[in-house]
């Protein structure tokens, strides 16, 4: 916030301290002292009935844990992936949403439009769709003469129509973000190139990109961690199967809450935690860094 | 930002004040003594499940006029298993409910949370062999809901007669009788693996034959000493998933199928083998009377045809919750259920898929097929119960592994090692001695 030109007093609120007392008591309770409480319960055997300390036993089980290197490797895989295509179907749709088009108010919509709808409405939709024998997908690629294959109950295809799916659902976001990113770019700019007679391979490649920037390094931060902790998707459509194939961490802690390991489920959280910190922070800073230059 | 609106600020004191003082007022107000009482019944929520309760509790209310009992239902499965532990843990629980015996029970910690009934006229007519089951530490906490169910494998009698096909007692019969299925342009084996539990059932209603060739196999496995992936006849479970997978025996788009989906396939004949328990037929009799007929069972065949039998999985139990204000009537309500009378009110609602564990009760004529053919099973004494009933240690992943060796995406031998882990991981869990 920019500093208005009053005295350098202490700067003092209009309102009581006091007022914030309410809102403090309840960012307390349902924020703060369960989060105390997790890093405290990470570190016992928790049975909900009772609790017995173990130290740091749960996050050297948590790590031993024979399908953490599949997660590992299948939550990076699913949000570069997811995060990747977001950027280049966001950028391609932005552009194409910003040019002049007949109809262009309703495809901005009907991009969006995936957004609204909830995450689990969309997991159990998509894998109704994707059945082998009676989906939609599959009856349509038949028609062209195409068989298609059995694509979430099969470990290679899995994971990948899950991220798919994830992609459909959320290129809205991203496309509205280009748009808001493309139409702040000076028109200035486009005219010049026009000036020096060049095409619209031109104006996209030397003035959209490198000046949608902002937006780029917003899409690639907002995906990232949302594929960093995908859970919804891979829950209602596969649960992680078949057998770990399309595994994250998410869902291999949710297993484990699942199987009454309290504590130990609760220590795979904190790692999570300091995991998504660890890679997101230097992302940002990094990407932050490009945006100022 | 610097300040909030006051309005905002004043809506969430609001809220916060409406929220510390709605956690006063539960708990319900105290009926006076002797007049009329208000039991609330916990239960499950699939359909088998959901219409023994009614018939218990409707048949209980007419005898009982002045009890009344509200029935609650609750998903199944881990989900629902937290539901209760929550419940118990916070005092919430009703008074009476549904759930399943053996191992899981033992996660729930009875001792502090659920009244003891050892000795108690309650559990008069149960059949003792079951008490183990519904016990921690010797005492005894609950009575049979249900009946008997086997598992093993469902057949479609229809495609058997068609196809002049003979009940295996091997497993070498068991697969020559695959092919002449598969030759037939019939589905082998139903395997529907989006349910993942069903997965496991080749592994688990293999334990009569593990038992048989082991006979120690339960204690030592408890205790630490005895494991999947070194007692041979362990594997064989695990090596049964991988046959079938290999020799191409199961249905199209397995991967994603569903149990109702692999029901239907069995009943109308579309499969001929289902590796899966009895006790999900009755509900299918509505939309399929011929369920009872043409649907069979037959215990999971091994090595030696001398020493074929079944697993049986020992009936889900009902317990009452030590929070309950309620007790004389919840009694009362046990001991129904556990009384020739109350299985006779069952049988009326659901027809049963296998025997009761009730003393006096006796199968009704109009059986399903699959409770005679359990039954003589039953007769022969070549019945064994799950390993769940035997050890308290059940681990949480063998659903995913098994998906996972009946899909040809681990060998058996690195699925039974991955249990063994699985299944250390639970002991350690647990607090168990020798892990």
């Amino acid at each position: 916030m920019t500093k208005h030109a009053r005295p350098p007093t202490r700067n003092k609120s209009p309102y009581p301290y006091w007022l914030y007392l309410p809102a403090g008591a309840v960012f307390l309770l349902i924020f703060l002292v369960p989060t105390g409480l997790a890093f405290y319960f990470s570190l016992t055997r928790w049975t909900l009935f009772d609790s017995t300390f173990v130290g740091l036993d749960n996050f050297r089980d948590f790590l031993a844990e024979q399908n953490l290197r599949v997660g590992f490797q299948n939550t990076l895989f699913y949000a570069v992936v997811t995060s990747g295509l977001k950027v280049v179907l966001g950028l391609g749709l932005g552009v194409l949403l910003t040019g002049r088009m007949r109809l262009r108010g309703f495809l901005r919509a009907v991009v969006f439009f995936p957004v609204l709808v909830s995450t689990v409405a969309v997991g159990i939709t998509f894998s109704a769709l994707l059945r082998p024998d009676t989906g939609l997908v599959n009856k349509a690629l038949a028609v062209v003469g195409v068989s298609g294959p059995d694509w979430l109950g099969d470990a290679t295809t899995a994971l990948l129509s899950v991220g798919l799916v994830d992609v459909w659902a959320g290129v809205g976001l991203a496309t509205v973000i280009y748009i808001a990113g493309i139409l702040s770019i000076p028109t200035d700019y486009y005219q010049a190139v026009a000036v020096d007679g060049g095409t619209a391979w031109h104006r996209f490649r030397h003035v959209t990109l490198p000046l949608s920037w902002p937006a780029t390094y917003s899409v690639i931060i907002l995906s990232l961690i949302g594929g960093l902790r995908s859970f919804e998707f891979v829950w209602t459509m596969t649960r992680g199967g078949p057998g770990f194939s399309s595994d994250v961490i998410a869902s291999i802690i949710y297993k484990q809450y699942q199987a009454g390991f309290f504590g130990l489920s609760t220590a795979g959280n904190v790692l999570l935690f300091l995991i998504v910190t660890a890679l997101v922070l230097p992302l940002n800073h990094f990407l932050g860094k490009r945006q100022v230059t | 930002m610097k300040s909030s609106p006051p309005t905002l600020t004043m809506a969430v004191a609001v809220v916060a004040i409406a929220a510390l003082t709605s956690c006063g007022t539960s708990g319900d107000d105290e009926p006076a003594a002797g007049g009329p009482v208000t039991l609330s019944f916990l239960t499950g929520s699939d359909q088998s499940t959901v219409d023994t309760s009614k018939a218990l509790a409707d048949a209980f209310m007419k005898v009982n006029p002045d009890i009344k009992i509200e029935i609650e239902n609750q998903p199944g499965g881990s989900e629902g298993d937290n539901v209760i532990k929550t419940r118990l843990s916070t005092g919430e629980m009703s008074d009476v409910f549904w759930y399943n015996s053996g191992s899981l029970l033992q996660a729930l910690n009875p001792a502090q949370t659920m009244v003891d009934l050892t000795g108690d006229p309650v559990l008069a007519d149960v059949q003792p062999d079951y008490l183990p089951v519904v016990s921690q530490g010797g005492r005894a906490f609950g009575v049979p809901a249900t009946t008997l169910a086997g598992g093993g494998i469902l057949y479609n009698r229809k495609v058997y007669e068609r196809l002049g096909l003979r009940v295996p007692r091997t497993w070498d019969e068991f697969m020559a009788n695959n092919e002449k299925i598969k030759a037939a342009d019939i589905t082998p084996v139903i395997s529907t693996f989006k349910d993942t539990w069903t997965s496991q059932l080749f592994v688990l209603s293999d334990f009569y034959n593990v038992q048989a060739a082991t006979p120690n196999f339960a204690a030592d496995y408890t205790a630490g000493k005895a494991k999947f992936a070194t007692t041979p006849a362990a594997i064989g479970g695990f090596q049964h998933l991988a046959d079938v997978h290999a020799r191409d025996f199961m249905n199209k788009g397995f991967g994603s199928a569903v149990l109702d989906q692999g029901l239907k396939m069995l009943i109308e004949g579309a499969g001929a083998h289902y590796p899966m328990l009895t006790t999900l037929l009755p509900a299918q009799l509505e939309n399929y009377p011929q369920t009872a007929t043409d649907v069979g069972f037959f215990g999971l065949p091994g090595a030696d045809a001398a020493k074929h039998g079944a697993t049986v999985w020992e009936p889900a139990a009902l317990y009452i919750a030590k929070t309950t204000e309620h007790l004389d009537a919840a009694k009362k309500f046990l001991a129904f259920v556990a009384s020739p009378a109350g299985t006779d009110a069952v049988t009326a609602a659901v027809r049963p898929s296998g025997p009761y564990r009730i003393k006096g009760s006796k199968l009704p004529e109009d059986a399903l097929q699959v409770a005679k053919d359990l039954q003589v099973y039953i007769d022969q004494g070549a019945t064994a119960p799950a390993l769940e009933f035997l050890s308290p240690i059940k681990g949480p992943s063998l659903e995913q592994i098994t998906v996972a060796v009946g899909s040809g995406l681990t060998p058996p031998a690195e699925g039974a090692a991955q249990y063994d882990q699985d299944v250390e991981k639970q002991a350690k869990q647990l607090g168990l001695t020798g892990w």
